[in-house]
């Protein structure tokens, strides 16, 4: 990112093709060819309603994958998205049943879930050096057991509020539905912080040499916990928006993100070391994965092929641009 | 220092992992309604050696310093694959059994190719792998069932002369065949010095990406061992989501309280067993003080929780700042 305080105005656009990083640009590649298979399939694969529906599909996962690209720039991972992702759900859906003031305070204490949950991998990530993969792990199971202590083991019965339903599927501005709204606000946000704030460059900068980051007098550790948090956060609120777009929540529910959202960045040509990596990228790695998964179900695929064409797909692209450097 | 101070500086979180053990292990029998009897450890034995078997696959390549998240997988496919081959007639039953474990070493193996010769970060890769793995069992086994050979698994499950677990028997087997000549031969302690310093290896001319490999192929064939054990004692076959991210999981958590280092190059297989073991007798410790079941999750995952964040002790001995970033 060093580069970007390189060039003036005048270098913008060449410098935009010029910085095009192959693994996007491949991404969109692939990105075209689903498109082509599927209207190969179906006749309705092109129409603007299938498509905007697969972009409001793909917004649950693009506001998750954000958290998890953050995390995954600075060469951590976060793998306890699937009961962030749940205990944000049953949480704002258990705060709706008490009286109207739950119902307001429903998404942001669902939120507040999550972010808690951020903060505790947090701490273990930055101040306990635990590695982000076990301790992610670990709170991913803690969350789990809370959840199945608070409800019994059963999906809970509380449903949705107005708000959380209008969210995931209202229309705000006609034709373009609340969700994708919501994705792009997130992204927006997520660009300006990557590209326009120190903290952006902390980010990038850490996962390039944390050691680096340290000597030159930043506070890593504070980063590294905001950013678990942030994580933790938007996972949280990709449960929320899930839940109203279900109209509740559901024991499982987040179990179908982790893979995805993983395979979204890092198809994005993130690095899973950290350090390199553009938003660009994430949007199309989760808009490849969502058509994937669409066209999947759309040859009416049962679960089990899917998972075997899904895990195939991810390994053959990843071997296609992902891989290590060879030198030593 | 003397030898044997060596020899406890080296075995010292396997120490720790039986001396863990057996507290539990202490307690939970004292408490258990019908105490220290032939069944109730014939019982304990069956439930920690699945876990036992899963969690040395899991050794085996978190030495290396990679690690495994598809080893559930592996276990719940060969599960199911079990639940279709070992039946019929004692050769038959034979040739099925070599063909689970041969599915199990090719799994492995592809994990290890991806790794090794992909040059693919484990996390990622194990994870999808993992779902193709899943994919294939529920392939095999859309709904629970399938039978198995109920005289090798009761003999298995058994005890042997009435008082020792036959599964312990077969787990202490299992270690004398694979890893303890592992662990001896060049390529084991390739796979030690590559989870150690990669590049100083390297330049020592150790075959590392040999050993690596074969750290992630035995890694699925011991996987393989727990998906037949899970046959044995279930008789049927079943390829559950959870259950498999469950044994993941607990394969994690085993292999820290079994001392092995996550950052690889440090130890034993033995210790995982003995975590392996420890992490089953705590959870079941919930059911002899009569909790409620739906605790043990929670109760799980704190344990994790703790026996990792355990390790943050180590910040106290550090003395250069920097060292907090490795």
């Amino acid at each position: 990112m060093s580069e970007t305080t390189l060039g003036g105005i005048a270098g913008r656009m060449p410098r935009f093709i010029r910085r095009a990083d192959p693994a996007v640009l491949t991404a969109f590649a692939c990105i075209v060819l689903l498109l082509f298979l599927g209207s190969l399939y179906s006749g309705s694969f092109l129409s603007p309603e299938y498509l905007l529906q697969q972009l409001k599909v793909a917004s649950f996962l693009g506001v998750i994958a954000t958290g998890m690209m953050l995390v995954v720039l600075l060469g951590q991972i976060d793998l306890s998205v699937p009961w962030s992702m749940a205990a944000g759900a049953m949480m704002a859906c258990a705060a709706a049943a008490y009286g109207p003031a739950g119902v307001v305070l429903a998404i942001p204490f669902g939120i507040l879930c999550g972010v808690l949950i951020g903060i505790v991998n947090g701490i273990g990530v930055a101040y306990l050096r635990i590695p982000s993969m076990i301790i992610t792990l670990a709170t991913n199971a803690v969350a789990q057991g809370l959840m199945v202590v608070y409800t019994g083991g059963f999906s809970p019965q509380d449903s949705a509020t107005g708000a959380m339903r209008y969210l995931a599927t209202g229309f705000a501005i006609p034709g373009v539905p609340n969700a994708v709204i919501i994705w792009a606000l997130i992204g927006a946000a997520m660009v300006f912080v990557l590209t326009r704030t120190s903290f952006g460059r902390t980010v990038y900068g850490i996962g390039n040499r944390e050691r680096a980051a340290y000597l030159s007098g930043i506070d890593t550790r504070r980063v590294v916990m905001i950013a678990f948090a942030v994580s933790g956060g938007l996972s949280a609120f990709g449960g929320v928006l899930l839940a109203g777009y279900a109209s509740k929540a559901a024991q499982s529910m987040g179990d179908a993100y982790l893979l995805p959202s993983i395979a979204a960045v890092v198809l994005g040509g993130t690095s899973i070391l950290g350090g390199r990596g553009s938003y660009l990228g994430t949007v199309a790695g989760v808009i490849l994965i969502t058509l994937l998964q669409s066209i999947l179900s759309v040859m009416q695929m049962p679960e089990a092929g899917r998972q075997i064409i899904y895990g195939v797909v991810i390994v053959a692209m990843l071997l296609l641009y992902g891989r290590a450097p060879a030198s030593r | 220092m003397k030898d044997w101070r060596y020899w406890l500086a080296e075995q010292r979180g396997t120490l720790l992992a039986f001396g863990i053990f057996i507290v539990m292990f202490v307690i939970y029998t004292s408490n258990h309604p019908a105490g220290f009897t032939a069944n109730v450890v014939q019982t304990a034995a069956n439930k920690g050696v699945l876990l036992a078997f899963v969690a040395m696959a899991q050794t085996l390549v978190v030495i290396t310093a990679g690690i495994d998240l598809s080893v559930g997988m592996i276990f719940l496919l060969t599960n199911c694959l079990a639940s279709w081959l070992v039946v019929g007639t004692p050769m038959q039953t034979t040739l099925g059994v070599l063909a689970v474990l041969a599915v199990g070493l090719l799994c492995g193996a592809i994990n290890g190719a991806i790794v090794i010769y992909g040059r693919l970060q484990p996390i990622v890769a194990t994870i999808a792998t993992g779902a193709v793995y899943y994919g294939i069992g529920l392939l095999l086994r859309p709904f629970p069932g399938g039978s198995v050979n109920e005289d090798l698994a009761d003999a298995l499950t058994g005890r042997v002369f009435g008082v020792v677990p036959a599964s312990l028997v077969v787990l202490l087997a299992i270690v004398l065949v694979i890893w303890v000549p592992f662990s001896r031969s060049v390529l084991g302690r390739a796979a030690y010095a590559a989870g150690s310093s990669e590049t100083a290896a390297y330049m020592s001319g150790v075959p590392i990406r040999r050993g690596k490999f074969a750290a992630y192929t035995l890694a699925g064939l011991l996987a393989a061992i727990g998906g037949l054990f899970l046959t044995f004692f279930t008789y049927t076959g079943e390829a559950a989501y959870a259950s498999g991210n469950a044994y993941t999981l607990f394969s994690i958590a085993a292999v820290v309280l079994g001392g092995v280092s996550l950052f690889g190059g440090k130890g034993s297989a033995i210790g995982a067993i003995f975590g392996a073991l420890a992490f089953r007798t705590i959870g079941d410790l919930l059911f002899v003080f009569d909790f409620d079941p739906l605790w043990q999750p929670l109760f799980q995952g704190v344990i994790l929780l703790v026996a990792v964040s355990l390790g943050a002790f180590a910040l106290f001995r550090v003395r250069n700042r920097l060292e907090w970033f490795l």
